[in-house]
């Protein structure tokens, strides 16, 4: 941009810098989680092995200092991902479609008051979203349509919908800013040619949006691996290795927030687990991030 | 464009054509359909949520509202109030606010205009996204750490505010982002060709477009802060506290805190109690939310 | 910018700072006096468990009736969290519901700090199964470790041949629990000495309220539970008798968990930094707590603790008490 290359008014340096300073802090942070972490990881790794870290498929940390339990972290794994699947499933098809329909189908006044509407869903406290899915979800929806035996008092669908419905305001409110400040004038130009409203929302707007609605995507999918209180209450707290949607399971998460305020002295292998967890977790959605920012950047449209 | 004037232009209006295939108008209308229903699942779960909070708590509500919103905590339910917690819950978020916006929207605007584009810079990104992963209680953990210990705050509203500040970064800055990107270069360019210097640019031109957007993600973030419960309880913040806070570094508790413990006593009265402090709680969120989209509507710039 | 953007930051200032201002005249107690006379001052910091939490709530609550100059706080960061800041200074007492462990020990040794450990009262674990159940009356610890051992009983015929042969369905506290951790020191013993693991195939949940509707709601259940829980929800549980040794089984009720003669009730406790001590208002706050907790215990679900642990409490305050 060689036009803006003017030189910057001396006051114009100070701001610049502190932007600079803002975006920084982001780095900052991490490395405060990584430095809050890590003492405590390394010293739980002094005591349990690594291998049967990664590779065990029995988390049972056991009684008292835990020195003889068993710290196999895939069972966690599979519980996150499970509920991270599941809330995908759940919220980004609503998501998208609410977002659609604000966005192109939706007068001023309906979005202005669905818009708002939709967002206090985020707000919900993630505790009372629990209970919603514990009391509600769980007996009046998925035992009715799929029968009393088969579905557990706790279980992963109804972590997945709890948090499917947390998520949901985030795809649907980033994707649909993203999908209206698309310029009219490819609408129009698509409208011109005979297109119908479908056509132009499913093969103009959302790919000229998909920037920001896979960011929103990205985002979401990382709220749902983080979430915490809603999937421990609705979900449960048994670690197993299941594909079993109907049963009860334990997220990575879940048993950090358990560790953190349970009974267990600290300093002790089995609360040092939590740490381990929390790098884990931390790994994970790190790796995660690169992959598909990078993946998006391949297929980012610029309209100029 | 309004959703008005694309109509005006839709060829449904207009003649009926070859364009227009019964095939086509199947596609059309079933997508209508499923939009609308896709939209309305959302909204029905919301009105499900709300309606099973209202009739938990609203006979503990309004039996004495004044003493239950201006009495401190008991142990006897029906004495039981939220005063500490609500005024707590409040100020955590007045400086919530006040700190995460201002840094997100710093970040957000170096990143896409300032900021060149190489690894280092993508590697900031992807770190940013990472952040929204990170769970609350690990935040907890870091609040506790760094705000409460190393830097010596303690469980204050100060430490709280911080670490739900940290917390909600990621969002602002992502949504902030996609907002300032999605600002056509053309309006850059113009007032580039006008003389202005690129801050000038930004102030006046690129941030008050992406305003909305960025005060969605604002709205998304601080809404989330509002109900957490596990980093304020693992800094420490009481439960039972007879006070309000006069400073910064004074205790306080809040909101999500006590109706996470009151749920867990074993008395049925205090679930009710619990459910009538989430209607004040969802009440603050809709108060704090109609400010948010209030500011929203005002800045939003049609193009 | 424009004047009518300036007017609208000014009106937003304005009102910012009112909110402030309302805000911070809070009835907040500034308290005076160094202790002459009865009225005290100052803050006393307490975090731990939030089992123990609704007792020091109560004895807090009452005791700003009397001394509406001192500011208590009460935090529920778990037992364990609890001591890591009791053992860093950061608190005055820490609220337990077990004894302070070795690492634990260690850890304030290490500070240097110096404590003085105080039984407050009982928190029975009720054993229990829905009230649809019929056949079961007592259980003897023999048959609790069979069913909560890991590879334990499935059906409930394999635990007695005289129950049906029908599933077990188990809602029990989950690993992090301290519920958990008693329970099994109890039925199946010290890990460190031959006792047996837990099952990790159960229905685990971290909140009793929860585990209260798992079992009400199947016939074959089993469970166990802090007692408040089973007490407020009487219709649709029943309690098992339980019998340490021999068959005779013991009912939880206020009386027998008081007395001893029910076997699983694990003690809670209160500890005390003794530096905070030397503050009057930490000093009358513990001697409250010790002399009404009896009185008020039974409010919040618990049950007191024989007498003479009070007493004992007391006697063992005294000294800090006559040198503040």
């Amino acid at each position: 941009m060689s036009i803006a290359r003017r030189k910057a008014r001396t006051g114009e340096r100070v701001i610049i810098n502190a932007l600079f300073v803002c975006a920084v802090l982001s780095v900052a942070v991490t490395v405060g989680i990584v430095a809050v972490l890590l003492a405590d990881t390394v010293q739980f790794f002094r005591h349990s092995g690594l291998v049967e870290f990664l590779t065990g498929t029995v988390w049972a940390p056991g009684q008292g200092a835990g020195e003889d339990g068993r710290y196999g972290v895939l069972p966690l794994l599979n519980g996150t991902l499970m509920i991270g699947v599941g809330s995908i499933v759940v919220g980004l098809p609503l998501g998208l479609l609410t977002a659609i329909y604000l966005s192109e189908y939706a007068n001023p006044r309906v979005r202005g008051v669905l818009k708002p509407t939709l967002e206090v869903l985020a707000g919900i406290p993630t505790v009372i979203v629990g209970y919603f899915a514990l009391q509600f979800i769980t007996p009046s929806l998925l035992r009715p349509i799929f029968g009393d035996e088969r579905v557990f008092i706790f279980n992963a669908a109804a972590g997945s919908i709890a948090v499917g419905l947390m998520i949901l305001p985030i795809i649907a409110s980033i994707s649909e800013d993203a999908m209206r400040a698309v310029p009219s004038s490819l609408r129009e130009a698509a409208f011109a040619l005979g297109a119908s409203r479908r056509q132009v929302s499913l093969r103009v707007v959302v790919p000229a949006a998909l920037s920001g609605i896979s960011a929103s995507v990205i985002l979401a999918f990382s709220r749902a691996v983080g979430e915490t209180m809603a999937v421990t209450i609705a979900a449960g707290n048994s670690p197993k290795m299941t594909w079993n949607y109907f049963e009860s399971i334990q997220t990575l998460t879940a048993s950090i927030a358990q560790t953190v305020q349970g009974e267990v002295a600290a300093g002790t292998v089995r609360y040092d687990a939590l740490f381990a967890l929390g790098m884990t977790l931390f790994l994970m959605t790190l790796t995660m991030n690169l992959v598909s920012a990078a993946i998006v950047r391949r297929f980012r449209q610029v309209y100029s | 464009m309004t959703a008005a004037s694309a109509d005006a232009l839709a060829p449904s209006r207009l003649r009926r054509g070859a364009t227009r295939t019964g095939a086509k108008i199947l596609l059309d209308t079933a997508f209508s359909v499923l939009l609308f229903v896709g939209t309305i699942v959302g909204v029905i779960a919301l009105a499900t949520l709300i309606w099973t909070i209202l009739d938990n708590g609203w006979e503990r509500l309004v039996a004495d509202p004044l003493g239950f919103l201006t009495s401190y905590v008991s142990r006897l339910p029906a004495r039981a109030g939220i005063k500490a917690a609500l005024v707590g819950s409040a100020w955590l978020m007045a400086l919530t606010a006040l700190f995460s916006f201002p840094i997100g929207v710093g970040a957000a605007i170096y990143l896409e205009e300032f900021a060149p584009r190489n690894r280092v810079t993508n590697f900031v990104e992807a770190n940013i996204a990472n952040l929204a992963g990170v769970p609350s209680v690990v935040y907890g953990l870091l609040g506790l750490g760094i705000f409460a210990r190393f830097l010596r705050m303690g469980p204050s509203l100060l430490a709280g505010a911080l670490t739900l500040a940290v917390m909600s970064l990621p969002v602002i800055i992502v949504a902030a982002r996609e907002s300032v990107r999605a600002v056509p270069d053309g309006i850059r360019l113009g007032a580039y060709a006008l003389g202005a210097t690129r801050w000038q640019t930004v102030r006046r031109q690129v941030l008050p477009a992406a305003m909305p957007g960025t005060l969605t993600g604002t709205i998304l973030a601080l809404s989330r802060a509002i109900g957490e419960t596990a980093p304020l309880l693992v800094i420490g913040l009481p439960i039972v506290i007879f006070t309000l806070p006069n400073d910064l570094r004074d205790p306080v508790s809040a909101l999500p805190l006590l109706i996470f413990d009151w749920t867990s006593r074993p008395q049925p009265a205090f679930a009710a109690a619990a459910a009538a402090a989430s209607i004040i709680l969802l009440a603050l969120l809709l108060a704090m939310n109609a400010v948010a989209i209030f500011l929203r509507n005002r800045f939003t710039i049609r193009w | 910018m424009t004047r009518r953007t300036r007017r609208g930051w000014l009106l937003g200032l304005t009102l910012a700072i009112a909110l402030v201002a309302t805000a911070c005249g809070g009835d907040d107690d500034a308290g005076g006096g160094t202790g002459a006379g009865t009225a005290l001052s100052g803050r006393i910091v307490i975090d731990g468990s939030s089992t123990v939490a609704p007792i020091t709530e109560a004895i807090a609550e009452e005791f700003r009736k009397e001394q509406a100059g001192v500011n208590v706080t009460v935090g529920t960061s778990g037992t364990g969290g609890g001591f890591t800041k009791f053992c860093n200074g950061e608190t005055d007492i820490s609220d337990a519901s077990r004894a302070i462990e070795n690492d634990e020990k260690q850890a304030c040794a290490a500070k240097g700090i110096k404590y003085q450990e105080f039984r407050v009262g009982l928190d029975g674990l009720a054993v229990v199964t829905s009230s649809k159940n019929q056949f079961l009356d007592t259980l003897t610890f023999k048959q609790l470790a069979a069913i909560f051992k890991d590879g334990g009983a499935t059906t409930w015929n394999q635990v007695d041949p005289s129950f049906p042969n029908e599933k077990i369905a188990i809602f029990a506290p989950d690993t992090e629990s301290g519920t958990y951790d008693f329970f099994n020191e109890k039925v199946l013993g010290d890990p460190d000495d031959g006792g047996l693991k837990p099952r990790s195939d159960y229905t685990a949940s971290s909140d009793d309220n929860t585990l209260v509707q798992g079992i009400e709601g199947q016939a074959n259940s089993w469970g166990y539970f802090g007692f408040a829980y089973y007490q407020n929800n009487q219709e649709g549980l029943k309690d098992i008798k339980v019998a340490e040794k021999g068959t005779q089984g013991i009912q939880p009720t206020t009386e027998t968990i008081t007395s001893g003669d029910y076997p699983l009730s694990r003690p809670l406790f209160i500890y005390v930094k003794e530096d905070s001590l030397k503050q009057p208002e930490v000093g009358q706050f513990v001697k409250f707590y010790l002399e009404q907790t009896p009185q008020l215990i039974a409010d919040v679900g618990y049950v007191a603790a024989p007498q003479d642990d009070y007493t004992q409490g007391l006697a063992k305050l005294q000294p800090f008490l006559a040198s503040s």
